[in-house]
């Protein structure tokens, strides 16, 4: 039970819930009850959407009305039952939200907001024009849910259905965002770089929870539509839209029982606006709008993460995260035969307009080997490095892997043939733990979808997955963080939690971009060792590196540039030795 | 009815007009967006200030925005007090007062002592503009300065948030009822088959008149250059001693400017309502949209093209004008996105 604790608030709150409405409370308290349950069920898609996934929408209200409006037609003009329309007004959502999705995604972070204000402002006005839709009238006369004959048409029945809904919401949503899917949706706001480089598909995952909020925002549209047995345009427009932001905002981005407390905090100060100053100030002045605007930009200001996380704070903690010892063993690849080809770089060629980066690179990496790719500044090491991993494309030349050509595939698909990295500029999620980091690095070694996430289904495959994280973690020595958020390392460590994270990819080769700078001498020592252990079981290595001691003891094969030109390659003894490079680095005459 | 030649000129004429007033708001935008990263959906609001404020000039009352500006100003005044709290010097603190209760109280005060005078329309546009471009002084203090340093989406919340309080404000200080002001010149004359009022000849010659001002602004001055510096590579502009705060208030006075302006023209030939700004500001919008949120020549003719569209929209599927113009942004973002998978691939 101990193990548990954290869950009693939740129990505690849903008991609260169950006997709300037979409570001697005024009938509008509980109107206002169906009302935050419906604007939760959007303000916890906004959640994903924008707290989350780092993409937002002031549309949201116009989804809602595609789903109230299909329930609303084909009850009323064809005869369908209640729970018929319940799929057909979340696919219309979905199916709306795709062409708008599709559109914004591979744009810059602020064409979907703006996408979505002018086409929610246009839709909210096709709305009240079209025919079918009873124009400015809207349609009435929807008929209530019903269960068995029991028709759903008070304030206290309906509450049930819309909190049930409500809470099973919630928990999917909890569900998906704490699995292999949602730690591809949770690395949008990082940028994404880092998860694409472990093969998450990011247009997909942007996509994703954007359909994700139009479906729960049509859900509560439904769900509208038969509470109030009527819809029209009014309250479809982009100033609920606006509303629902502020919802999210309010409660806190990333925090999905956040998006109940902010739709709640929210319409009771509205209600205490609208009903309580008239009577103190008198008048009929209209402040909602004022107090809601000022509200948004001062949470923002002083409290970026909204409220929520102050109310959790009151909360029992999570206990720690167990992880079962059990478990199904992840497949691991093949690795080539020590000495065989695995890639190889023929005549790169990389400019940038009249300068060249590259000019014609060739050289190869071995399995079993560690190569060292060095040179002075601006030699062109880390552009190299970059058309290997597909960040940068070639403008000759080839890259290829055991034979096939890398050239032209996005990071996502080299990925996939086993090469995994870590960056430069460390880019990890400070806000994950330290496990899930790693977690991520593992994403191609599972499959669970949406669907099994959200359902809960995907838990034997999970255990896996961050069973193998936890032991790439004991492997580089970082077991201990397990738990902390990743943004607590220092950066020596969080150098290492991104080799982890790479070797819970399962690489054949991991290429490590500088891996040594910034640690001290006794963690340089230790990365040394590990990577010496690495090549014993088989794993290649190619790292840029500017620290000439670590790589010297290190590696069996060197490759020098200087101005985008390899001039030397061969042992490290050799190319020591060897007069350009000693040119080239010291300055001197050659 | 039937679209003949004399119909589909006037339909030009209203598209060239409304689209002028466009291309200054989505220069605006993208003035404002390229220095300072904000998104400014409030510009509206100033849009619907100017008008409302001109056309109470107009009838010799005092307008409420004054008033507003004084709250603006003693909100930032606050501000400044709260954040030296710790470290309050005297110089800086009488430059704050002199900027942020002084200067609107003498906005405030001159505007008492004028509004009944019927001045001349020059000078009542003159009032007006001069009461709210400093709002956009006080809001860049009160809501973008404390999140410079945050992300474009943050400040694109930020701004509507500002959107919806300035939007209230309105309805507060101005009321629900539209007000239409007077033109500032209203003769007209003949051109052939075609009769050209001469406020819009006035917004033709007042929109180019500000671009070459802007663009004078630009190339020619220090603070302009700075600015351009500042979109360019803010850290960079920093690092050479560019200070980003004085060039991201520049940017939002502005951009207020041209509102106010925009407001100004735009306020004799339709009904304005505290809300109607907001339309009017949007519209600029998709013109930016379609110059890429960075292109000041791509916007103002993409700002001629929706002022067209509206106008031939309004004949033919009057119902439909809105969803038509806001439309137009799918085809661009189907257009950029195309670009930008173009560009991954590059």
């Amino acid at each position: 039970m101990m193990a548990n604790k954290h869950l009693m608030p939740g129990i505690a709150a849903i008991a609260l819930l169950a006997v709300f409405p037979l409570l001697p409370v005024p009938p509008f308290w509980i109107t206002l009850a169906n009302n935050i349950g419906l604007a939760s069920l959007v303000a916890i898609g906004l959640v994903l959407l924008t707290g989350v996934g780092g993409l937002t929408s002031f549309g949201q209200a116009a989804f809602c009305g595609f789903g109230a409006y299909t329930t609303a037609v084909l009850t009323t003009a064809y005869g369908f039952s209640p729970w018929v329309t319940l799929p057909l007004s979340l696919l219309v959502g979905a199916a709306v939200a795709v062409p708008l999705g599709l559109m914004t995604v591979r744009l810059s972070g602020h064409y979907l907001p703006l996408g979505t204000i002018a086409w929610g402002l246009a839709i909210y006005y096709l709305f009240g024009r079209i025919e079918l839709l009873g124009r400015y009238d809207g349609i009435t006369g929807i008929p209530p849910l019903n269960i068995a004959g029991y028709p759903f048409l008070s304030g206290q029945s309906i509450f049930y259905v819309i909190w049930v809904f409500v809470i099973l919401t919630a928990i999917g949503a909890q569900n998906l965002l704490d699995s292999r899917t949602g730690r591809g949706i949770r690395a949008l706001r990082g940028g994404g770089q880092a998860a694409e480089a472990f093969g998450v598909n990011i247009i997909r995952a942007k996509l994703i929870v954007f359909i994700f909020a139009a479906i729960v925002a049509a859900l509560s549209g439904w769900l509208y539509a038969h509470m109030q047995r009527s819809v029209n345009s009014t309250p479809f427009g982009l100033n609920m839209g606006i509303e629902y932001m502020l919802m999210a905002v309010v409660g806190g981005s990333g925090y999905i029982w956040g998006a109940i407390f902010g739709s709640a905090f929210v319409l009771i100060v509205k209600e205490i606006l609208q009903r309580v100053m008239p009577e103190l100030v008198g008048t009929g002045i209209n402040v909602e709008m004022v107090v809601f605007g000022v509200l948004l930009v001062a949470i923002l200001q002083l409290a970026r993460n909204g409220l929520w996380p102050m109310v959790a704070r009151l909360m029992p903690p999570k206990g720690q995260l167990q992880i079962p010892t059990s478990v199904r063993k992840l497949a691991k690849r093949t690795l080539a035969p020590a000495g065989s080809p695995l890639i190889k770089v023929d005549r790169a060629r990389k400019a940038f307009g009249g300068l060249v980066a590259v000019s014609d690179v060739s050289f190869e990496v071995k399995a079993g080997q560690i190569v060292g790719l060095i040179g002075p500044n601006g030699a062109g090491k880390s552009t190299t490095f970059n058309l290997i991993t597909g960040i940068a494309s070639l403008t000759s030349g080839s890259v290829s892997y055991q034979g096939q050509p890398l050239t032209g595939n996005s990071p996502r698909e080299i990925a996939k043939h086993g090469i995994a990295r870590t960056f430069q500029h460390a880019k990890i999620l400070p806000d994950m733990s330290v496990l899930e980091n790693v977690a991520l690095g593992a994403h191609l070694r599972g499959s669970a979808g949406v669907l099994r996430s959200f359902l809960r289904m995907d838990r034997e495959e999970e255990a896996t997955l961050l069973a193998e994280a936890a032991y790439q973690l004991d492997r580089v020595g970082l077991g201990q963080y397990r738990d902390r958020p990743a943004g607590d390392l220092a950066l020596g460590q969080i150098r290492i939690l991104e080799i982890a994270r790479a070797l819970a990819a399962d690489p054949t080769i991991l290429l490590l971009d500088e891996p040594a700078a910034g640690l001290r001498h006794g963690e340089k020592q230790e990365l040394a060792a590990l990577l010496n252990k690495l090549r014993q079981e088989g794993v290649s290595v190619l790292l840029v590196e500017h620290d000439m001691g670590f790589v010297m003891g290190l590696v069996d094969h060197l490759v020098v540039l200087d101005f985008g030109t390899l001039i030397a390659e061969g042992r490290p003894a050799e190319v020591r030795r060897h007069p350009a490079v000693v040119a080239a680095y010291l300055g001197g005459v050659a | 009815m039937h679209l003949d030649a004399t119909i589909a000129t006037f339909l030009i004429q209203d598209g060239l007009t409304n689209g002028a007033v466009y291309a200054l708001l989505g220069l605006a935008i993208v003035l404002v967006f390229s220095v300072t990263r904000v998104i400014f959906i409030p510009q509206g609001e100033f849009v619907a200030y100017g008008a409302l404020t001109l056309a109470t000039l107009d009838t010799g009352n005092v307008p409420g925005t004054p008033k507003l500006l004084l709250c603006f100003g003693v909100a930032a005044f606050l501000l400044d007090l709260w954040s030296w709290r710790r470290d309050l010097k005297v110089d800086a603190l009488l430059r704050n007062i002199a900027l942020n209760l002084g200067l609107p109280l003498l906005i405030y005060g001159a505007v008492l002592y004028l509004a009944p005078l019927q001045l001349p329309s020059v000078v009542r546009v003159l009032i007006t503009v001069s009461i709210i471009a400093p709002m956009g002084l006080y809001v860049y203090r009160i809501a973008y300065r404390p999140l410079a340093d945050a992300s474009v989406l943050v400040l694109l919340i930020t701004s509507v948030g500002v959107h919806l309080a300035m939007l209230g404000l309105g309805l507060i200080f101005f009321g629900p009822e539209g007000l239409r002001a007077a033109p500032l010149h209203d003769g007209s004359f003949t051109m052939g088959p075609l009769l050209v009022t001469a406020q819009s000849v006035l917004i033709y010659l007042m929109t180019i008149l500000i671009m070459i001002a802007l663009y004078f602004f630009f190339e020619k001055t220090l603070l302009g250059k700075a600015l351009r510096a500042t979109a360019v590579n803010r850290l960079g502009a920093r690092l050479v001693g560019v200070r980003t705060q004085l060039t991201g208030v520049t940017a939002f006075v502005l951009a207020a400017t041209i509102a106010a302006l925009s407001g100004v023209l735009m306020g004799p030939i339709t009904t304005i309502y505290y809300d109607t700004g907001f339309l009017i500001g949007l519209k600029g919008f998709v013109a930016a949209i379609l110059g890429g949120m960075g292109s000041f020549p791509v916007t103002a003719i993409a700002a001629i093209g929706v002022g067209m569209v509206e106008s031939f929209a309004s004949f033919f599927a009057s119902n439909y004008k809105e969803i038509i113009v806001f439309g137009l942004i799918v085809p661009v973002l189907i257009w950029l996105s195309i670009g930008a998978i173009h560009h991954e691939e590059e």
